[in-house]
């Protein structure tokens, strides 16, 4: 047998071909109804936490299809949609000289102090 | 520093992240061919998840009690989630989903060939649950630790729900074989058609798939075709057993040497059939999904024109 062509059984559900499918990449995106990350607290005294994202037309759809994309299951008690554009981020090119100046203050963590054994709660 | 050094540094960051087993976030530096090769892999995932509700939902209105109603329509929502996870962790990648669902519809992008066959009794929908489901898992699990991280995040997702799907499947299956004499052929008939399109999605063995190494350098993929229908054949015999059906393989025997079970192939030239468009369902699939799409769209149109008159009264 000889398929001539590669297949991958990355793909989940099943072998997919991996040569002769576009991509899609460089093509310009049409307009599309803005995206929103989604929050969602598990339970009360937990965070909101991030668990992905949608696209909807409103603030009020978001909310409404977070809640059938992410909690069919109880998974949260409440969600927050937030539009992806007013999210402000720090930018990856700059994460070693934003983030250097935690790297060399190990004095700021517990274990940088001897103690000696015999110390009861510490 | 030139372009090329720069970019040579930047390859190099990429593959420590790789080395140390560390995942890829959306806006890190990734090779061209890492990210084209997630986007195809990434989006006919989806693709597959949108197009197999197709087969099962076939048999929603006709679910033989409430109970069974209800599960079918949950499990057929569960696989339009995963569809929606795995096109938004696709979209990170530079892409939309519109233009995504425009390539499937335009036969660019292709899906999973085992979603190409009918479901033509209800006993399907528990072979596919147990089999198709079962194989998927097989699949999916070793996903969750792929290198780029959206992708791992919504297989994690995934792999959480799929229990449920195969195990509803083998607990109709289940209560079927419980039944009565046609109710079991019923049963056999179905595990006939689906075993060899099931040993089917894992693809070629691996001397056809000489690409597989540089998803599995890249840590995309984790496991090789043949390793992981092995797997599927060791894991799926005791099940068969326990339900009491007989899979279609007269040459299925344990080999003690290996430890593992030897198993006949699927025949290859029908896969690629499939592939190339010629299975029973390709063209009916692929119209379904374009039906919906166009009659959905005036619904999409009123959203947004609802959305922009709010924005309007409010400023
Ligand atoms: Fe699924
Ligand atoms: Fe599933």
């Amino acid at each position: 047998m000889t398929t001539g062509q590669k297949f991958s059984a990355g793909g989940g559900h099943g072998a997919i071909p991996l040569e002769g499918v576009s991509t899609g990449l460089g093509e310009p995106p049409q307009p599309e109804w803005p995206l929103y990350e989604i929050f969602v607290r598990g339970k009360r005294g937990l965070n909101h936490v991030h668990v992905g994202s949608l696209h909807a037309a409103d603030d009020e759809m978001a909310v409404r299809h977070a809640r059938d994309v992410y909690t069919r299951r109880n998974e949260g008690v409440s969600i927050w949609a937030v539009r992806a554009d007013l999210i402000v981020a720090s930018s990856p090119d700059e994460k070693d000289p934003l983030f250097d100046p935690a790297g060399d203050k190990v004095y700021r963590h517990p274990t940088f102090y001897d103690i000696p054994a015999n110390v009861p709660h510490m | 520093m030139s372009d090329t050094l720069q970019t040579a540094s930047l390859e190099a960051d990429f593959d420590r992240v790789i080395e140390r087993h560390d995942r890829i976030e959306p806006r890190d530096w990734m090779p061209e061919k890492y990210r084209a090769t997630l986007v195809r892999q990434v989006a006919q995932h989806a693709h597959s998840e949108i197009i197999g509700m197709q087969p099962e939902g076939n048999w929603i209105t006709r679910a033989p009690s409430l109970r069974r109603k209800a599960i079918l329509l949950a499990k057929v929502q569960d696989e339009a989630g995963h569809g929606l996870y795995l096109y938004s962790a696709c979209e990170t990648l530079g892409v939309t989903r519109a233009e995504l669902t425009e390539k499937l519809i335009a036969g660019k992008q292709k899906y999973s060939s085992i979603f190409n066959y009918p479901t033509l009794s209800y006993a399907d929908v528990g072979t596919i649950g147990w089999l198709v489901d079962g194989a998927a898992i097989c699949n999916q699990v070793p996903l969750c630790r792929t290198s780029y991280g959206p992708y791992g995040r919504a297989m994690n997702r995934i792999c959480k729900e799929e229990s449920f799907h195969q195990r509803q499947g083998f607990e109709l299956l289940l209560t079927m074989m419980s039944g009565t004499d046609a109710q079991r052929a019923m049963v056999q008939e179905s595990v006939d058609r689906f075993w060899w399109p099931a040993l089917m999605m894992f693809g070629p063995p691996d001397v056809e798939s000489p690409n597989t190494a540089q998803s599995m350098a890249w840590r995309i993929k984790r496991d090789t075709n043949d390793d992981l229908r092995q797997k599927f054949v060791d894991m799926s015999v005791p099940q068969a057993q326990a339900l009491g059906v007989t899979l279609p393989d007269a040459e299925l025997r344990w080999n003690e040497e290996r430890g593992h079970y030897d198993f006949t192939q699927p025949d290859w030239d029908e896969f690629m059939a499939v592939v190339k468009g010629s299975g029973p369902c390709n063209a009916q699939r692929i119209a379904h999904r374009k039906r919906a799409l166009d009659e959905g769209a005036w619904v999409r149109e009123a959203a947004t024109a609802f959305a922009r008159s709010q924005r309007e009264d409010a400023s």
